[in-house]
């Protein structure tokens, strides 16, 4: 009994030193607010696990006393979340829904997101358009030699139903419900591992996700990039999005990270975790 | 002292009573909970196009939920384990037990206990890195996420119960009927085959059943190797079993469609339960023998 008790002890011990003395993010911006405290609790998209766990982290810093917590559930989930209270904040990777803002919730852009579309680094396709990214996605087009590749068929990677990437990236192509994919998968870095196996593979990711091990194809002849997505000429992209409930204040301590998450000082450390912020 | 001491006894009995209680309360309740909540959306769609329905397309404009793809995927699944694994388990529990020399046994059988621990996301991530691009080059498809994958994968997921249990069994089996047999001139191999194996036979039969559950249940491994599209099964189609119907979808569904990845989970618990009732049978028949 008594060892468990002391196991337990060291655990949070070494849990807090961890807290103490991890971020090393950019921590030299906002001016401390005067001794915060409480918990900031936000859920939703996985999508935005690096954007928001990024803002927490140099959050904590400037504020020692306030816990942020980040519960990764989905888009739908922490919108959920929110308008039933259970979290201060809820984040999506979609903006809402015109029943959920009637339903009395708020959203506030934090930033855009571009949605890379990826192949093999070995695929010699490297510029594709939207209608034909579209029409590869609903079958129409099934074998890369179609678009200037080699002769083999064109395998589609997407993501499973209700995932805020797959959403995002069906309604700017306008293949809503039609996807004939051949892999459904749980997240993104499935998708890139399954992307980087398979010399015939096409799949979408979030574009800060995106590393070497796939390649980002142009769209309509723009590279994805933290410039095309911000001035709109990169067309597959979609907000991040933080929810608030409309009329009930937040607390101290999540409106002070609202302010902090949405401010100008914010920005760098958004763009670090490859999102484009929005805030001027 | 005598008073005191019948005292703790009774204490003792009542808290391993409670502890016991614990585990069945704990049946009971998700036993209660699936029912509950994996009712109504098979009301609202209704059970014949539920269980029968060969479209599931939960997040369209309308709606399709049918899960016979997912019933089929999985029965074919476990079968596909069930013919891989069983023989070679089987063989393996064979030697084992009675031709290993004891040195070589100890070994083997710690190996194949440490297979039993390897965590399922280890299996799904070996088989997702080697074993699909593998059936890719292999059988020249597009694609290696597979029915066909997920049946090798699960395939080696059961070995290690089917292999132990086994053991046991055979162990089991009293050396006077080897001895016997081996007396009346009949070769070893003869012996296990003719005599060993079938007085383990009930338990070789549980081994089967427990692996029949194992492959079944598990859904972390196969959801990386399968492709997760809610295909009608195929051998080398991209297919969805029950266990990671739930999965993929659960953490952002909503209304019906959340009601009706519990019903899928009932579904499941129904065969859980069934293949459970067939091991008792085994099992019990066992020790009537």
């Amino acid at each position: 009994m008594k060892k468990t008790i002391c196991i337990a002890l060291v655990a949070v011990m070494t849990l807090a030193l961890l807290a103490g003395c991890g971020s090393s993010g950019p921590a030299e911006t906002a001016a401390p607010a005067a001794a915060l405290s409480g918990t900031v609790a936000t859920d939703g998209s996985t999508s935005m696990a690096k954007v928001i766990g990024a803002l927490g982290e140099s959050f904590m810093e400037l504020n020692k006393d306030v816990t942020f917590t980040y519960n990764p559930t989905g888009s739908g989930s922490g919108i959920a979340a929110v308008s039933e209270g259970r979290c201060d904040i809820g984040l999506s990777s979609r903006a809402l829904k015109d029943e959920e803002k009637a339903s009395g919730l708020r959203e506030t852009v934090l930033a855009l997101d571009g949605i890379a579309v990826i192949v093999n680094p070995e695929n010699s396709v490297s510029d594709l358009d939207l209608e034909t990214i579209a029409k590869i996605y609903t079958g129409e087009i099934t074998n890369w030699s179609e678009v200037g590749g080699n002769d083999a068929a064109i395998v589609l990677i997407g993501r499973e139903a209700g995932s805020g990437t797959r959403d995002g990236f069906e309604s700017i192509t306008g293949t809503k419900d039609s996807c004939k994919y051949r892999q459904e998968l749980t997240s993104t870095g499935d998708v890139i591992t399954t992307v980087s196996q398979n010399p015939d593979a096409i799949g979408y990711a979030s574009l800060a996700s995106v590393k070497d091990s796939v390649k980002a194809l142009s769209v309509n002849g723009v590279a994805p990039s933290e410039d095309s997505v911000k001035d709109g000429s990169y067309l597959i992209q979609r907000p991040f999005v933080l929810v608030t409930r409309e009329g009930s204040d937040l607390s101290a301590a999540a409106q002070a990270f609202f302010d902090y998450a949405t401010s100008v000082d914010a920005a760098g450390i958004i763009s670090a975790a490859g999102a484009v912020a929005v805030a001027k | 002292m005598k008073k005191n001491g019948r005292f703790l006894e009774n204490f003792i009995h009542g808290v391993f009573l409670i502890l016991g209680l614990i585990t069945v309360g704990c049946v009971l309740l998700i036993t209660v909970y699936l029912f509950i909540s994996g009712i109504p959306a098979i009301r609202e769609i209704g059970l014949i196009p539920f269980l029968s329905g060969t479209r599931w397309a939960s997040t369209a404009a309308e709606p399709q939920y049918g899960i016979l793809p997912f019933i089929l995927t999985s029965v074919y699944g476990t079968a596909g384990a069930i013919l891989l694994g069983v023989p070679a388990g089987f063989m393996t529990a064979v030697y084992l037990s009675k031709a290993a020399p004891p040195k070589l046994r100890s070994v083997m059988e710690s190996c194949v206990s440490l297979l039993a621990g390897i965590p399922s996301v280890v299996y799904g991530l070996v088989g997702m890195l080697i074993l699909v691009p593998g059936i890719r080059k292999l059988f020249n498809v597009p694609d290696g996420s597979s029915l066909f994958a997920a049946i090798i994968v699960l395939a080696i997921m059961i070995l290690p119960s089917i292999i132990k249990v086994s053991v046991t069994a055979l162990d089991a089996v009293p050396k006077e009927y080897e001895d016997a047999s081996l007396a009346l001139g009949a070769t070893p191999v003869e012996t296990w085959f003719r005599v060993s194996v079938p007085a383990a036979k009930s338990g070789i039969a549980a081994a089967v059943v427990l692996g029949v559950g194992r492959a079944i249940g598990e859904a972390m491994a196969v959801m990386m190797v399968s492709g997760n599209v809610p295909n009608m099964p195929g051998l080398f189609q991209s297919v969805r079993f029950l266990t990671t119907a739930v999965a993929s979808e659960m953490s952002y569904s909503s209304g019906l469609q959340r009601q009706a990845l519990f019903s899928i989970a009932l579904v499941l618990f129904l065969f859980i339960m069934l293949i459970n009732a067939s091991l008792n049978f085994f099992l019990k028949r066992d020790k009537e023998v």
